[in-house]
């Protein structure tokens, strides 16, 4: 797989985040759950903002890498592309919760769901993210939907939650954000 | 269990080093909810008979931190802190926003509730596998910054090590007691995320006295099931509709009042009440935002009201303070209290009081009134080790590290201001209590009666529960009960907009027939009462009598400045409307609950226990 557009010549979707316009609401983790299992489940919300010191919050999310690691790495074929959109779609009947998804992500983006135990990535909502809303809506705008080409730009957003909390601690607090971390 | 509610109470006995899990019939939920009802109820039961010989700071007391069925789906997820108040002397409800609320149901539990005392510094740690008691003896004597650090990391390691292959773990949500706490400061806080604190009460300290450093809770779990999953869902959206809608509210959160209740309403606290109103017009929102807020909106679980901001001093001698914005009380406490009305210290003296682990109105209040001692010459520079002038930063400092260590003086201070008033009384043979702005022990909030424009009237401290806490104050009758009684209990931010939807609101979650009618004359008053009768019962070391129903004699002393000059509470008013007031909440002469108002609300064991406080 490599870079791509949809086979519409529509361009694929992608999540912005703004970090430092985090604030933390967890209200994307509401909506996120709300719309795929029914109610409010934050560690089942395919985004989950971490916030490993007060003020770093980090929403963590997957951001679709060109080179799509996770699908390459998954043994039985679970994961795939949609064309349309550039979300990676789980098969929870085919997903026999290996793990090698989680390890192939070099931001450690997907996670076993607490409930049936299957890999867990976002799907960007078919092209309409609820988290999207719910940001856009509090005019927090820490979350932006955009449509672009694919790029190994998309790869820049695919960082562990720690190495992301550590830049932006030291974004917040200057120096001090070396010791709090 | 009842919808709402994630099904059971870890119960934690700290001396025998055990944990289980404990439930309530739904009848005793229907009854108190959760929080502060739930907490009055447990005290009341397991306490009450021997409520007058408890030491607040001893092994006995019990302290709790409860969620309510609204916690976390309602928009501000908050904790409860209760027990025996250490200031008080009665309970008190205190509550603290952030994510320790939301991971504890989601780890499926409502609340744990402690008593005993660990023999060496412990945390307690609550998953989705059970509460167990962890050893913080490395953790002790941090402040609140290097705690957050070694408990996030220590725990994340931990739940890692135990599932290491379910994805990146989160940090777990977090309550603690800073070094004021565990030196058992008596307005100490329980504190969260840096800047949260639940102040009123001196939990902090109850923390400490049973060597309890922090609580730690991560669920994977969902929130709980709710009766009516639909018609949640839409009152959520408007909830939060309504949060997005505020105006100075989100953009400056209570700070805005820094400029405007000192100005506007002449109600806010000035070197230690002397005075109420300041003509410093610099000293409010924007001028923390432009030069301190990294970040602008600041919020906890499910809220979008975001009415927290960060702080933070990034050059000159306090570079590296963390606070929130400050908020309205810590602008005026650790500000114009102090005779302070520079963003830059405000923000600093603020950060040094949560870092410590203070409850900054509480001990705020408390080192004003030192302040005003040394200013008539009572303390002097040899007892303090410096020179504590209003308007000096560095001397409230070192008076901040005198009371969390309990080092000299500071150690009568660490008292809190009426314990130590009386003490000083003693020393100096002069009588201080009159410098002292309490009610039954708490520290008053920022809201002054005096100029008569503010909220607060000349009963609302002098007859709540609370005493001193503004956050639930007292005007007529029940009329109070849907406000803070309730949203203490059912746990929820007490900011959140659009009240009139909560008790819908309630109904779509737990099914109850609850409404504002049947809160008001049937459950409120049972948690009410039920907190008026320990409140009198008091002790061990102080017991309130009906002369203590009344305001500080500063807010006797005529407001010496600003547009409402002269004004002052007025003590036959406090007569007549005390009077007013006993009638209309079921009282007798002497402010003691009588038995049929005890006996219709089902208190026939209250009732009796008032009996020896009756003449």
């Amino acid at each position: 797989m490599s870079r791509r557009e949809a086979p519409t010549g529509e361009l694929p979707y992608w999540i912005f985040r703004d970090y430092i316009k985090c604030t933390g609401c967890r209200t994307c983790e509401i909506a996120c759950s709300l719309h795929h299992e029914g109610w409010m489940w934050p560690e089942a919300s395919r985004i989950r903002v971490f916030m490993l010191f007060p003020g770093v919050e980090v929403p963590h999310l997957c951001s679709q890498c060109d080179d799509y690691p996770c699908v390459k790495s998954c043994p039985v074929e679970a994961l795939s592309v949609d064309e349309r959109t550039s979300a990676v779609i789980v098969d929870r009947e085919k997903c026999i919760s290996c793990g090698a998804c989680i390890k192939a992500c070099p931001g450690q983006v997907p996670f076993l769901h607490p409930g049936d135990n299957k890999a867990t990535i976002c799907d960007l909502c078919n092209g309409d993210p609820e988290c999207v809303k719910l940001c856009q809506e509090a005019g927090y705008g820490c979350l932006t939907l955009v449509r672009e080409r694919m790029s190994t730009n998309r790869k820049l957003y695919a960082i562990k939650p720690e190495d992301v909390s550590k830049d932006l601690a030291i974004n917040l607090y200057g120096e001090k954000g070396k010791e709090v971390l | 269990m009842p919808r709402g509610y994630a099904g059971k109470y870890l119960d934690v006995d700290l001396t025998r080093n055990k944990v289980k899990d404990t439930t309530f019939d739904e009848k005793i939920l229907k009854t108190y909810l959760g929080g502060r009802g739930l907490a009055t109820k447990i005290l009341w039961d397991r306490l009450g008979k021997r409520w007058q010989k408890v030491d607040p700071l001893g092994p006995e007391n019990i302290f709790t931190a409860l969620t309510g069925p609204l916690t976390a789906i309602h928009t501000g997820a908050r904790t409860c802190i209760s027990g025996k108040s250490p200031l008080s002397n009665g309970v008190i409800g205190s509550t603290l926003s952030g994510e320790f609320a939301s991971e504890i149901k989601c780890a499926g539990y409502d609340g744990v509730i402690v008593t005993g005392k660990a023999s060496s510094p412990v945390y307690i740690l609550v998953t989705d596998s059970g509460g167990e008691i962890r050893d913080a003896s490395k953790v002790w004597g941090k402040n609140g910054e290097e705690t957050i650090k070694a408990i996030n990391s220590e725990a994340r390691e931990e739940l890692k090590k135990r599932m290491p292959g379910v994805g990146a773990w989160r940090e777990p949500g977090l309550i603690y007691a800073g070094p004021a706490g565990e030196n058992r400061v008596r307005n100490a806080a329980v504190m969260q995320k840096i800047a949260h604190a639940a102040g009123y009460g001196g939990y902090g300290a109850v923390m400490g006295s049973k060597n309890l450093k922090a609580i730690a809770a991560k669920g994977r779990g969902p929130l709980p099931e709710v009766a009516d999953p639909e018609t949640v869902k839409r009152l959520w959206a408007a909830v939060h509709k309504a949060s997005i809608k505020r105006g100075s509210m989100r953009r400056w959160g209570t700070g805005f009042g820094g400029y405007s209740t000192g100005a506007n309403s002449s109600s806010e606290p000035v070197r230690n009440w002397q005075e109420e109103w300041h003509d410093e017009r610099q000293f409010g929102g924007p001028r923390f935002e432009t030069r301190y807020w990294i970040k602008r909106y600041w919020s906890d679980f499910n809220c979008t009201t975001s009415c927290m901001k960060i702080s933070y001093i990034r050059e000159g001698p306090y570079k590296g303070d963390i606070t929130d914005c400050p908020d309205y009380e810590l602008q005026a406490y650790c500000g114009a209290n102090f005779g302070i009305f520079d963003p830059g210290e405000n923000i600093h003296l603020s950060a040094v009081i949560d870092n410590l682990g203070f409850s900054g109105i509480n001990s705020a209040n408390t080192m004003a009134f030192a302040a005003e001692l040394y200013q008539r010459g009572i303390l002097t520079k040899a007892e303090l080790g410096f020179d504590l002038k209003w308007g000096d930063a560095d001397a409230f400092t070192k008076l901040a590290y005198l009371i969390a260590n309990r080092e000299g003086i500071g150690d009568v201070l660490a008292e809190g201001t009426y314990r130590a008033a009386l003490k000083i009384s003693e020393m100096k043979d002069v009588d201080v209590t009159q410098y002292a702005v309490h009610v039954k022990g708490v520290e008053i909030g920022a809201h002054g009666i005096r100029s008569g424009r503010d909220y607060a009237s000349v009963i609302s401290y002098a007859l709540s529960p609370q005493a001193g806490d503004h956050t639930s104050t007292v005007s007529d009758g029940y009329r109070e009960m849907a406000g803070a009684v309730f949203s203490d209990s059912a746990v929820f931010c007490n900011f959140s907009v659009d009240r009139s939807l909560q008790w819908d609101f309630l109904k779509a979650v737990t099914g109850w027939d609850i409404t504002n009618e049947s809160w008001s004359t049937w459950n409120g008053p049972i948690i009410f009462q039920t907190q008026r009768a320990l409140l009198l019962l008091g002790g061990p070391d102080i017991f309130w009598s009906p002369k203590d129903d009344d305001n500080p004699p500063r807010f006797y002393e005529p407001l010496p400045t600003g547009p409402y000059k002269g004004k002052a509470a007025d003590r036959k008013q406090l007569e007549e409307m005390k009077l007013n007031y006993y009638k209309s909440v079921g009282w007798d002469e002497n402010g003691v609950p009588t038995s049929d108002t005890l006996k219709k609300l089902g208190l026939g064991d209250v009732d009796r226990a008032l009996n020896k406080l009756r003449k």
